[in-house]
């Protein structure tokens, strides 16, 4: 046994579909099994984290990390687990570029919890109790994770060597980086595993020259089968997003929505998108742009759906403009 | 190459004091040592002086440059000087980059020395971090085909063709008008000479109609147009003349006996007639008729006839349809000309309303012997000679309400009319202007001609002409009324006539021609040349010229001039039968294209193309004009725009942004 | 910030190479002074802004981003600026729901014979910046990882 490579997977700040997505490799999931040594899956099996502390440092082979970095120990499990793994691969949307997670950068801790613990029509909270970093029980002193204002992707937080993007990755993509990686033949670290192409190339509608007079949502209209999304005025992500996942969103009548993130040389997703769709509108003055793109509401949701940590700016200003500048675990008594 | 192997050179220009006086040069030649792959950073007090230039050339071959950074002027100033010096040592030039120090930095700054050697700082950082990205390019060398198209059959396009034909190249002229000629058929004399309008402009005519290199198209329009310098496909529509020109002979039977008047507005301007079959003027090149299917008896009703019976060469042809003709040309020249501005728009001068209101066209008209009055000047009752004439500069030119430019020729023409109306009625003159411009050549001394022959000149703009008589001797006169600024008074001149001299305007389709053939539209609708004073006849677009009064308002020997040079620059790309295009182009990576075909219709030339075999979309690097549109608009980042990267400029924002506050260059860093 | 403490922005320009470009030379000919806050980078149109600069200006320090093109139906390359006009006004959406304030990120034009404009529009923005004060996104966060923190420290 000790020949097999080990193998580690994690589940920081996610849904768990990634988790289900290596499930749904089927039977193939024997093959990785026999494959591999699994040293680590605290979704399937009981681990501790004084286990893996106590592992050699790189005496991982690879480890499979899913989910974005929100708390503190999200970020301690990334530090622990890149330290103990010779290839970390930033596996799903959200640990590669943030995803569902990751929108929480559109606000910020402090507003978060004002609404979930006080403001929210479902919240029953008399004593406006809020988590606490630390809480004394009789029994000692209570931890819990420092809470971050700012989601980040787990490149952010360590060295990544590759990427494998999806929410979740399809079954076929995590059967290719598996084999790439079981067989050695593996792109340069920091590549992200997948075609450089976007999902325009596998999806079949027909594509015409562009004009958007307006956009329409999914429930407003049936697109006609055959022709491109877009072109219907339905918001796709599909020209500025990597291709994988055989276009299956459009395939069915929905446009994509980019969990594979951008193409090949591209730094921030959501601006490809932008440029892409802005340049296709059917309008020359700023007002028939303005009157066309109100029929697109929260454009910035569209176009960072998946990427909004790993995109240029990250995450929203503060309001007023005033700037978050303590760390979340520094002061002491903060909410967690 | 790899990152570590590029060696940058940095020559920062004191341009004498225009930077030094501001910008502590040294200081930032110093600082410009520390940016990344910089081996050589100096200040110099002249680049672009020979020692300058020989500076980078030593440094090149010593220091093992491979990359060059000049901090001094604006690149539309000395780039391709540098170019050129890195060139001569060797390097491809586009491996050099300008920092704009002076217009940018130095001259706008004066009073801020710190403010300006930060920003000055800035920019060469910009430039070292961009430079390094940069890579080798070649430009693209296209064939030029001989032939020319000349689009626009006045002055200054017969004069264009008969240059490039008479150095043994093939023209096709093409005239919208059943003749050429242009507005310069329609005047009687020119100014300052005086000399007979036509006498002077139908040699011209009958040569170019003549001319065995000149195709003439005339009755004929260019409806579509492709390709690129050295290979336009241009698209001419032929109107059908309903005349056959292998057997016309022109003499003249048809239109003597065709029963049909009508009111010439083109050539008469309004004042005369033309037949339904018609030649718009005697020395009409081509001599053949057309006929006006609109109004024809024929066309209208199917009866009538009369010009085929009476044609003695059986040349009318009623079935006769419009035809298309492709040619291929090499270059173009558009000669286009103006419009006279329609004096109905300032109602306040009655043009149209009151009768004896004149435009200057109908003016030239009634002045001209072979005109409706043969030359009399009369009123518009056709026989009362003026006693009284008023003279109106500056109409619907010089104001803001209707075009903010000078027309260029009113001034002069005006002075024509002052003198031809003395001589021809003795009528007293009065000169309503706002300033005199008697600017080229013999004109200042008409201007004193014409006030010595005792026009009087007032100086203000005028308000109104009226028939509403306010005294006696104004009973049905008209009344022309304005502030004569030069003694502070309000004036009220009554007249028997006014004549205005109606400004010049771009066509009314010039916004059309202009994007047919890739020339945008100033603000005032001419055609914008490539450089205002050192390129006035190129165009933004390689192998389109353009001349005479549709770059901007001119008179007949500027757009003779302007003619003869478009025709120059046409006859230097066909004697080098190449042309090198700048390599600053787009080009797709098609093995990574998806087809999503988002870039399709961003191209104004046309440029990109759909493969629909294999699903990717392809630049024609020669219809290419390197915009970048498309480049910024693919959504998969697979369009490069050479020379202007997508890491090149990201390098430059990185560079622009750097922390120039210090000793030391500060990259910012993201957390 | 300047030594004095008054705090001077640094505002990243775009610059068409037919027009505004030309306008700013003109402005540096005529010696037309405005403050010497823009740093500009030259493009060939405001049709190859690719919005991807604007975010990077941003992100790098730029307290706001000045885009200058020729005017509407001026364009060198007959359209690019209408291109332009439409991927401005959706990035100016998206920039909202950023929290950046529209003057940060502003679309204008000079002709190559507005050294004038082209000067005031620079003072304007200026005005308007320094107004908001400085937008310093680099240091819009803090490293909120405390492992990060532990072990640069060790």
């Amino acid at each position: 046994m000790s020949e097999k490579p080990k193998l580690a997977l994690y589940w920081a700040s996610s849904c768990g579909g990634c988790e289900i997505a290596v499930l749904g490799l089927h039977e193939k999931i024997l093959n990785v099994a026999e494959a591999f040594d699994i040293v680590f899956w605290p979704c399937v099996m009981d681990f501790k984290y004084a286990d893996v502390e106590a592992m050699d440092d790189d005496s991982i082979d690879v480890c499979l990390f899913n989910g974005a970095i929100r708390n503190d120990e999200n970020a301690r499990l990334a530090h622990l687990l890149r330290r103990k793994s010779k290839v970390m691969v930033a596996f799903g949307s959200c640990a590669s570029g943030g995803s569902m997670p990751g929108l929480a950068n559109f606000t910020d801790r402090d507003a978060m919890f004002d609404w979930i613990y006080h403001k929210s029509p479902t919240t029953d909270n008399p004593d406006g109790i809020v988590p606490m970093k630390h809480t004394d029980v009789p029994e000692g002193d209570l931890e819990l994770p420092g809470f971050w204002h700012t989601v980040k992707t787990l490149a952010q937080v360590v060295p990544v060597d590759y990427f494998l993007p999806g929410c979740p990755p399809e079954a076929s993509s995590i059967e290719m980086a598996v084999n790439a990686i079981l067989t050695g033949q593996l792109p340069p670290p920091g590549s992200v595993i997948g075609p450089d192409v976007t999902v325009c190339d596998e999806c079949p509608r027909e594509k015409h020259e562009k004009k958007i007079k307006r956009f329409y949502r999914p429930y407003e209209i049936i697109p006609d089968p055959d022709t491109c999304l877009l072109e219907q005025g339905l918001f796709c992500a599909g020209i500025a997003t990597r291709s994988g996942c055989g276009a299956r969103c459009p395939q069915v009548g929905m446009g994509c929505r980019g969990c594979y993130g951008p193409n090949e040389g591209v730094v921030d997703h959501g601006a490809k998108i932008l440029t892409g769709i802005a340049s296709v509108l059917d309008a020359q003055t700023p007002e028939e742009v303005d009157a066309i793109l109100d029929t697109l509401p929260d454009p910035a949701g569209y176009f960072y759906r998946f990427h909004l940590p790993d995109s240029l700016l990250r995450r929203r200003a503060r309001a007023n403009g005033e700037k978050i500048v303590a760390p979340a675990s520094e002061a002491a008594g903060e909410p967690a | 190459m790899s990152e570590q192997e590029k060696r940058v050179g940095v020559y920062v220009c004191h341009c004498g004091h225009n930077i030094a006086g501001t910008v502590d040069v040294e200081h930032v030649a110093e600082w410009s040592q520390h940016l990344p792959n910089v081996v050589i950073s100096r200040d110099n007090k002249f680049m672009c002086a020979s020692t300058g230039q020989e500076q980078i050339e030593e440094d090149i071959k010593e220091f093992g440059l491979t990359h060059v950074v000049v901090a001094s002027c604006s690149p539309h100033m000395h780039e391709k000087t540098f170019r050129n010096a890195c060139a001569r040592a060797g390097m491809n030039p586009y491996l050099f980059e300008m920092a704009n120090i002076r217009e940018h930095a130095s001259w706008v700054h004066p009073n801020d020395r710190d403010g300006a050697t930060n920003k000055a700082k800035a920019l060469v950082s910009a430039a070292v971090h961009r430079v390094i990205h940069h890579e080798p390019l070649e430009p693209m060398q296209v064939k030029i085909r001989p032939e020319t198209l000349v689009v626009g059959g006045g002055i200054a396009g017969i004069q264009a063709a008969l240059e490039i034909a008479d150095a043994g190249y093939h023209v096709y002229l093409v005239e919208r008008e059943p003749s050429i000629g242009g507005h310069m058929a329609m005047f009687d004399k020119t100014f300052p000479t005086l000399d007979c309008s036509a006498c002077i402009l139908t040699p011209k005519m009958f040569d170019a109609g003549a001319h065995p290199n000149i195709t003439l198209l005339t009755y004929s329009e260019v409806e579509k147009v492709d390709g690129y310098v050295g290979n336009f496909t241009v698209r001419v529509r032929k109107r059908a003349r309903m005349v056959d020109e292998d057997l016309c002979t022109g003499c003249g039977s048809c239109w003597d006996k065709c029963p049909i008047k009508v009111v010439d507005d083109v050539f008469e301007a309004g004042m005369g007639y033309r037949k339904a079959i018609y030649r718009p003027f005697p020395q009409a090149v081509p001599k053949y008729p057309v006929i006006d299917v609109e109004n024809c008896t024929y066309f209208k009703t199917g009866k009538c006839r009369m010009c085929e019976k009476v044609c003695p060469t059986e040349a009318i042809r009623f079935d006769m349809e419009d035809q298309y003709v492709d040619l291929e040309v090499g270059n173009v020249i558009l000669a286009t000309g103006y419009k006279l501005f329609d004096c109905r728009r300032i109602p306040n001068y009655g043009y149209g309303r009151l009768e004896n209101v004149f435009s200057s066209l109908e003016f030239e008209r009634l002045t001209n012997a072979a005109g409706p009055t043969e030359g009399k000047v009369v009123l518009r009752d056709g026989e009362t000679v003026p006693e009284s004439v008023a003279i109106i500069h500056c109409v619907g030119s010089r104001d803001k309400n209707y075009n903010e430019h000078c027309s260029a020729i009113c001034c002069m023409s005006s002075l024509k009319f002052a003198h031809l109306v003395m001589e021809k009625t003795g009528a007293q003159v009065y000169n309503f202007y706002i300033d005199m411009r008697p600017i080229s050549k013999g004109y200042e001394e008409f201007y004193h001609r014409i006030l010595s022959e005792g026009t009087t000149f007032i100086r203000g703009k005028v308000s109104e002409i009226t028939d509403a008589a306010h005294a006696p001797d104004e009973e049905g006169k008209l009344i022309v009324v304005a502030e004569d600024t030069l003694i502070g008074k309000q004036r009220r001149v009554p007249v028997d006539m006014v004549i205005l001299a109606a400004g010049l305007e771009p066509r009314a389709d010039s916004q059309a021609v202009g994007y047919m053939f890739g020339v945008g539209c100033g603000d005032t609708g001419f055609f914008t040349e490539r450089h205002p004073k050192l390129d006035p006849v190129a165009t933004a677009t390689e192998g389109v010229f353009i001349a005479g009064a549709c770059q901007g308002a001119k008179d007949i020997p500027d757009s003779v001039a302007q003619g003869a040079a478009a025709a120059a620059r046409v006859l230097g790309t066909i004697s080098r039968r190449e042309v090198a295009l700048e390599p600053v182009r787009a080009s797709i990576d098609e093995s990574r294209c998806s087809g999503c075909r988002i870039c399709n219709n961003m191209c104004p030339y046309n440029a990109i193309d759909f493969i629909e075999a294999e699903g990717v979309s392809r630049v024609n690097p020669a219809l290419c004009k390197g915009c970048g549109t498309c480049v910024a608009a693919c959504p998969s980042q697979v369009i490069t725009g050479a020379h202007f990267t997508f890491d090149q400029l990201m390098a430059e924002i990185d560079g622009i942004l750097v922390d120039v506050t210090g000793e030391m260059p500060l990259v910012t860093e993201v957390i | 910030m300047s030594d004095n403490g008054t705090f001077e922005p640094v505002i990243v320009g775009f610059l068409c190479n037919w027009c505004s470009y030309r306008a700013a030379d003109l402005a540096g000919t005529s010696r037309m002074g405005y403050p010497a806050t823009l740093r500009d980078i030259r493009i060939m149109c405001t049709g190859r802004l690719d919005p991807t600069f604007v975010l990077r200006a941003l992100q790098k320090g730029a307290d706001a981003v000045l885009i200058m093109g020729c005017h509407p139906g001026q364009c060198h390359y007959q359209e690019g600026n209408y291109k332009a006009i439409r991927r401005f006004v959706l990035l100016r959406r998206t920039l909202r729901q950023m929290g950046i304030d529209d003057a940060r990120v502003q679309l204008h034009w000079a002709s190559a014979a507005e050294g004038v404009r082209f000067a005031q529009t620079v003072a304007r923005v200026t005005e308007e910046i320094k107004a908001l004060g400085p937008l310093d996104w680099p240091h819009n966060w803090p490293n909120e990882d405390p492992y990060a923190l532990q072990e640069a420290n060790s």
